[in-house]
């Protein structure tokens, strides 16, 4: 074979990949259905923040909700499902066609600390 | 024992480990030195053999210098993480001690438990006695985490026979063995994060092939860096183990081909021979990964007839050292060179069972009346007569 790959004398031993970091992985295009923040509902309990498999609630000063991280969010759904007032609710990503691009891209990729505060 | 006391002063930087039964008194023993503060080990216990190798894989990518140990359906348990471990390049150094897997439970030996793991990329070395095994846990710290290896160890020694028999071992001082394993230099530890990798990340068809071919690299190197460390090694202790045993096989008829305790039955009955005139031999098959296929071809270049002593099984299939040893001699033959024929294979000794010397020698005899029979035989087995017609009742 075949195609631009590397050799195998020429890739890394031990399955070794520099600098790689989750930071880059944009799981939000795994998602088929994505969360969808009511803000004015919010009691900012943080159930949602805590509980979330990517990291993907965006938090401001004082634990207030600002938004979701549609990068890494790949709506599973959790923080809806736990959230005690009904904040965050799941809609299809079909709903989003046309601005989905650009809501995912936008966000990320943010380095540690950037998310908090 | 040995083994456990050649941890003792390697003092590795992490053990995971999780006292199963049947698994050893290595894992019991090292815990003691943790506890009385011997070595500066971070002892993780674990819940199950699983996590406990896991762990240690997790230690060792992140630039431990890891070992541990464990036995028969233990060792079953780690299968998944073997194969992993090895991928990852994790050089860790672990103490097998084969005994036969369940079902039916026994905890004696056989070596149905390495087996299965021959093709996880991982090293085996299997030892003769106690003294062996100690040497061996010295070297192998240095060959597992060898630059050109880069490729974990098992350090195989037969379960009560050796593990648990009381025999003297001749012991370096802790400074040697502080000097003779140096420091690990690991190569890409996920501790150093000024420089970050990843490892195991998901590799469709477009690498994964070459991924694997490139892991082979270190295996392939392991014979060679294997008989350097265990020169220096035999320049202080004055023990040398090469790949492959050769024992009175230069002008030998009929050899025996063999591995781990049970060798020294053969060599026995090997002396008794020869001072009745028969010229018999015993190769000794110490490295099974990687195998020293052309050793073995050349020391059995010029024998008449040869037979394989298999302490495992490979049901529907031929024993594997014996489908080893018959690989090696048919590459060997291919190249030109003599075949002896025929190559007998033999399982002995599962579940425990002693090798005699009776029926080492009776084997020889075989051998010397040019026996020859396809499928491969047993020793030491109650067969009745009618065979399968008796089966199962
Ligand atoms: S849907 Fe899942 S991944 Fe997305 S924000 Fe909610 S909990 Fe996180
Ligand atoms: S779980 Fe609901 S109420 Fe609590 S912080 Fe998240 S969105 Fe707000």
């Amino acid at each position: 074979m075949s195609g631009g790959g590397l050799c195998w004398q020429d890739v890394l031993p031990g399955t070794v990949t520099l600098g790689a970091s989750s930071q880059s992985v944009e799981t939000g295009l795994w998602r088929s259905v994505r969360p969808v923040l009511d803000a004015g509902k919010c009691v900012s309990c943080l159930r949602c923040w805590a509980q979330c498999p990517d990291a993907s609630i965006l938090t401001g000063d004082g634990g207030s909700v600002l938004g979701i991280n549609m990068f890494f969010c790949k709506g599973c759904g959790i923080c809806a499902q736990i959230c005690p007032v009904g904040a965050i609710s799941i809609r299809p990503e079909s709903d989003f066609q046309g601005e989905a691009v650009s809501s995912g891209r936008g966000v990320g990729p943010l380095k540690v600390g950037e998310l908090v505060g | 024992m040995a083994f456990a006391e050649a941890m003792r002063q390697i003092n590795p930087d992490v053990v995971a480990a999780y006292p199963i039964t049947p698994s050893t008194e290595i894992p019991m023993k090292f815990a003691e030195y943790v506890a009385d503060g011997l070595v500066d080990t971070e002892y993780i216990t674990v819940e199950s053999e699983h996590s406990a190798i896991t762990a240690c894989v997790g230690a060792s990518v992140a630039g431990a210098r890891v070992m541990t140990a464990s036995s028969a359906n233990g060792v079953g348990l780690m299968h998944e993480i073997f194969p992993i471990a090895a991928a990852f390049r994790a050089p860790i150094v672990f103490g097998l001690v084969n005994r036969s897997l369940g079902a039916p439970v026994n905890i004696h030996c056989d070596h149905s438990d390495s087996m299965p793991e021959r093709d996880s990329g991982w090293i085996q070395i299997y030892c003769e006695d106690a003294q062996e095994v100690y040497d061996t846990a010295l070297m192998s710290v240095r060959l597992a985490e060898h630059p050109d290896v880069l490729t974990p160890v098992f350090v195989c020694q037969d379960g009560f026979i050796t593990s648990h028999c009381y025999e003297p071992v001749d012991f370096l001082d802790d400074e040697a063995v502080t000097e003779f394993v140096g420091s690990r230099e690991p190569r890409y530890p996920l501790l150093d994060v000024d420089n970050p990798v990843s490892y195991g990340s998901f590799v469709m068809s477009e690498h994964y092939f070459e991924i694997k071919r490139n892991q082979m690299e270190g295996m392939e190197n392991a014979l060679r860096v294997c008989r350097e460390v265990s020169g220096e090694l035999a320049r202080i202790t004055g023990r040398d183990y090469p790949p492959v045993e050769r024992y009175r096989t230069d002008d030998a008829e009929y050899v025996i081909v063999i591995m781990s305790s049970a060798a020294g039955v053969v060599k026995d009955v090997a002396d008794d021979l020869r001072s009745r005139g028969v010229r018999a031999g015993c190769l000794r098959v110490r490295m099974f990964r990687p195998f020293p296929s052309e050793e073995i071809s050349e020391a059995l270049s010029g024998v008449k007839c040869a037979a394989v002593l298999d302490r495992s099984a490979s049901p529907g299939g031929t024993p594997p050292l014996a489908a080893e040893v018959r690989s090696a001699l048919y590459t060997s033959c291919c190249a030109g060179n003599r075949m002896p024929s025929p190559v007998q294979s033999f399982i002995y000794g599962l579940g425990g069972r002693d090798l005699y010397p009776g029926d080492v020698e009776s084997v020889f005899e075989g051998l010397s009346r040019g026996e020859h029979f396809l499928a491969p035989r047993y020793i030491g087995l109650r067969e009745g007569t009618g065979g399968e017609e008796r089966g199962g009742r």
